[in-house]
């Protein structure tokens, strides 16, 4: 399984430095199989004008057959934005990433459907439950399952 | 001598007859008698199992592949009337969670869309009959679209899931979105070890169609995913528990790693649990409550009362208990006070009556003897105290039957572990004296018998605690009481030290009083349950689901 996971990365990481990434987003760095870091950004009208968010992807071995773990970054120089399904520990409840999850979506295809999450957004607001799934939460947001509609319950 | 348990032999002739005792779940050790029975009752086509009581319910095991046999019906019953094949019927059947009626006025009404909600087509591929009422007719582009096996694809392309160029074995549902076979494989095995998900949608982004069993069984074999055929297996039992769980009918058996469902329609609708308790085996005879999760078997009493019981001592036993030995109520206005400081001189916080804690007296009776107190007698006194005595018999009341049922709860516990230590010693004489196997089993029927009973019993006290006073009442406690006073003796007889000289009158005696106690279960067993049938019980309380 190691060597499809691993071919395709290879394959999608190809692709990305030769073709470049979707407009906003930029690679930070992919030095290995198991994590990657990319900048986003929300270009043209929208609530997050000017913030640049730092994204990490997750990959185990099942990739791409189950999702990757893909959180926004939070430390000393980023922030998760606000909004109504990232929580301020940068995990999202996004269904792509969950039950929506296609083998044949790729890095690039994520980043696209979260910049674009974040570009629809009507008002910036934290979930309902932030305080208590943040105390709470696994540190590997794919342990905890998400309802799409805006509540959720550990695993 | 033949066997202790003569009346084994009858079993099969009487009805209800009280001389049955407890044959019911005798099923260890089957005797030369009953085997004699048995090729008699064949001759006769008499069922094998001895008649059901009438506190007893009427239910069936069936195991994992006699369930499959009951989707098989379902299956081809809706394949028939759909003129569709049975995958497509065990797709639509499952995405109408088994409701065949539904699922037949739904699809009457507009085969496409149910088709393509169930994951069976394509919306697009769905569309030309959208209108088409006449599910007959469609039926026979329908069973065109959908393939029943993977159909190895002839282009020669590269899988857009993993990229390998070496993939030569493709495969698509019939949206046509094509795969290798081993990246369908691990998505398979991925969805139904991993995610415990029977209904395997297309890997393609934003498709719906959901995989046919054929096209899951024929992947994982050819893909060589699934050598020891595991991931099969729990797709089989993921399909059946689905099945089972869309069934009010059926239920899994409850025990770790027991595959058995028991069938048990005449408990499949709430209102039922009102007059019947449940209680049920499945076919590795592990017992378990068809209506609830209390209590694998609270007979005498019905899920609601037994339900409502158990909510009443997590939320109040302790405090009860607590508030017995520590409080008293204030012979006024009968709050609850605890005494916090050591002086007897008591003013209530909520009505300001000044008392005495001792007599439970008015206080200004105490004139000068300030800090004791002698005057018990004194009128104000006793009648403090009758009123005391009264505001708390509720509490009392609720604790004299918390206590019995929580005793009779570890006496059960007790008995086990005083019969593995008697268990020993049985042995021991097995080997020391001339007693044979056979000989020293009467020990071991009696605990059994002596902890069934003091099940039973535990119950009896959840259920007086709600019923109403009247007749009806008192003729449950005396059986009650009879039931109690025979477990008591032989648990008495169970303790009495065994040594070779008197053991044969001891096991006569514990032989005797085993048969009578199993009767007198019997009697309250059969007399609670008509009771329920008949609506002869009632509460001091509303129970759910009784008027």
């Amino acid at each position: 399984m190691t060597s499809i996971s691993s071919r395709r990365l290879r394959k999608e990481l190809n692709e990305i430095q030769a073709e470049g990434c979707p407009t906003g987003i930029t690679l930070l760095s992919a030095d290995n199989f198991e994590s990657w870091f990319f900048s986003i950004e929300i270009l043209g009208e929208s609530l997050y004008q000017g913030e640049v968010f730092k994204l990490m992807f997750r990959f185990d071995s099942n990739y791409p057959i189950s999702a990757p773990a893909v959180q926004f970054v939070v430390d000393e120089d980023s922030t998760a934005p606000v909004h109504p399904h990232v929580y301020s520990n940068g995990h999202i409840c996004a269904s792509i990433l969950g039950n929506e999850w296609s083998p044949v979506l790729s890095v690039s295809a994520v980043c696209v459907t979260l910049q674009s999450m974040l570009a629809s957004c009507k008002s910036k607001e934290r979930p309902v439950d932030n305080d208590r799934y943040v105390r709470y939460a696994p540190d590997n947001p794919k342990k905890t399952r998400f309802h799409y509609d805006g509540k959720r319950s550990m695993r | 001598m033949s066997s202790d348990y003569e009346y084994s032999d009858e079993e099969d002739f009487y009805d209800d007859d009280e001389d049955m005792a407890s044959a019911g779940d005798d099923d260890s050790a089957p005797s030369d008698d009953d085997m004699d029975m048995d090729s008699f009752a064949d001759d006769f086509k008499v069922p094998q199992h001895p008649p059901r009581k009438s506190y007893e319910i009427e239910h069936e095991p069936l195991s994992q592949q006699a369930v499959e046999r009951l989707m098989t019906t379902d299956v081809d019953h809706i394949s028939g009337i759909f003129g569709v094949n049975e995958s497509t019927a065990a797709l639509l059947l499952r995405y109408m969670n088994w409701n065949k009626e539904r699922l037949i006025e739904k699809y009457m009404d507009n085969a496409s869309s149910v088709s393509v909600a169930a994951g069976v087509s394509t919306p697009s591929r769905a569309s030309p009959s959208v209108s088409g009422p006449a599910p007959i007719r469609s039926s026979g582009t329908r069973r065109r679209t959908i393939r029943q096996t993977p159909v190895p694809k002839a282009e020669p392309s590269v899988c857009p899931i993993c990229f390998d160029d070496s993939q030569t074995s493709f495969l698509a549902l019939s949206c046509d979105h094509s795969f290798c076979i081993s990246c369908w494989a691990a998505y398979i095995t991925s969805k139904i070890r991993e995610e415990g998900e029977h209904a395997v949608r297309c890997m393609a982004e934003g498709c719906a169609l959901v995989a046919p069993d054929p096209f899951v069984v024929s992947t994982l074999a050819n893909s060589g995913e699934d050598e020891d055929g595991r991931t099969r297996e729990r797709f089989q039992e993921l399909l059946v528990r689905h099945f089972v769980s869309a069934n009010p009918h059926l239920k899994y058996c409850p025990y770790p790693s027991c595959t058995y469902t028991v069938s048990c329609p005449s408990a499949s609708s709430r209102s039922s649990l009102t007059t019947m308790v449940p209680t049920v085996s499945c076919g590795a005879s592990h017992k378990f409550c068809f209506g609830c999760h209390i209590d694998s078997d609270h007979r005498p009493v019905v899920c609601p009362i037994a339900k409502m019981w158990l909510k009443k001592c997590r939320d109040d036993s302790e405090t009860a208990n607590w508030i017995k030995s520590n409080t008293k109520e204030c012979s006024k206005c009968q709050s609850t006070i605890e005494k916090n400081g050591g002086c007897n001189h008591m003013t209530c916080k909520k009505c300001k009556h000044e008392f005495c804690w001792v007599c439970m007296g008015p206080w200004s009776e105490h004139g000068t003897a300030w800090y004791s107190c002698n005057r018990y007698d004194e009128k104000g006194g006793v009648d403090a105290r009758d009123a005391q005595s009264k505001s708390r018999a509720s509490l009392e009341r609720y604790l004299h039957y918390y206590n019995r049922w929580a005793n009779h709860e570890q006496s059960a516990k007790l008995s086990v572990e005083l019969y593995n230590k008697t268990e020993k010693k049985m042995e021991e004489m097995q080997i020391t004296s001339s007693l044979t196997w056979i000989e020293v089993q009467f020990m071991k029927r009696a605990v059994e018998e002596a902890e069934r009973c003091r099940a039973t019993l535990k119950w009896t006290y959840a259920m007086a605690f709600y019923l109403d006073r009247g007749n009806e009442k008192e003729l449950f406690e005396d059986n009650q009481r009879d039931l109690e006073k025979a477990v008591e003796d032989l648990s008495e007889l169970l303790e009495s030290p065994i040594d070779p000289e008197t053991i044969s009158t001891l096991r006569q005696k514990v032989t005797d009083k085993t048969v009578y106690v199993a009767k007198r279960n019997e009697i309250l067993l059969k007399d609670t349950s008509d009771g329920f049938a008949e609506e002869r019980w009632k509460w001091n309380i509303a129970v759910e689901g009784f008027d």
